[in-house]
């Protein structure tokens, strides 16, 4: 455990920076979607079955 | 069957994730908010099977990942982006050079297999612990480490390679010279 990290060689941090670069563009990609917030038809979609519950319910 | 205002705003709450998991499986806007549509009607349908108190999340996940395993999976390389669907509802927002972007990072997503990309995602974009993902992949956590480590080596090699061709024209331009020449 007493081992000192070996020396970044330009290869591991090519690597690293590729992750970072990789993980950065998977959350801007994913949040870029996130962003759009609920469209219309999800909204109309839940009250419509929302209503035909309530409408199943009291018969 | 009436529903707990609580939990339909949870499920609406649930729908832009949703929508951002389902366009990274099904690489089209249109079939992945079709996805995002049965998952919901699926969810309604078996909301008794939903344990209150545990992550709604996390739940629609799953039916989601499901009822894309069970019908959406297979059309997934037919119709790729080659509608230009994503790219059209791109169209009435501005920064077009960030779109692009994330069009090249969509393509080498869509290179990896199927199981390594939304291992991927579900930790590494939505915010799931590996537990979590395991759980909505009904698969060991093991399994999901070793799927999001392949898939993050494969994009490193994939990336690499764009890179260094960015060395060449400009992605823009070389789309155009490519353009001209299927003529």
């Amino acid at each position: 455990m007493d081992a000192q990290p070996e020396p970044e060689k330009g290869d591991a941090k090519l690597t690293r920076d590729i992750q970072i670069k990789i993980g950065q563009q998977l959350r801007a990609m994913y949040t870029d979607v996130v962003d759009q917030g609920v469209p219309d038809r999800f909204v109309e979609l839940l009250r419509q079955l929302d209503q035909e519950g309530k409408k199943k319910g009291d018969e | 069957m009436t529903l707990d205002p609580t939990v339909r705003d949870a499920m609406l709450g649930a729908v832009p994730s949703l929508r951002a998991y389902a366009i990274s499986l099904c690489r089209n806007v249109d079939r992945a908010d079709d996805l995002v549509q049965e998952t919901l009607l699926r969810a309604w349908a078996h909301m008794d099977s939903f344990e209150a108190g545990t992550n709604m999340s996390a739940w629609l996940f799953t039916i989601l990942r499901n009822a894309f395993h069970s019908e959406y999976r297979k059309r997934r390389r037919e119709v790729a982006d080659s509608d230009g669907t994503y790219a059209a509802t791109l169209k009435s927002q501005p920064e077009q050079n960030s779109h692009l972007q994330f069009e090249e990072f969509r393509e080498a997503l869509a290179q990896l297999p199927i199981d390594q990309c939304e291992a991927l995602v579900l930790v590494g974009a939505s915010g799931f612990s590996y537990e979590q993902a395991a759980e909505i992949c009904g698969c060991a956590v093991g399994t999901i480490k070793s799927r999001v480590n392949r898939a993050r080596a494969r994009l490193a090699e994939i990336m690499a390679i764009e890179d260094a061709e960015d060395f060449g024209p400009d992605h823009e331009q070389r789309a155009v010279l490519t353009g001209t020449d299927h003529r």
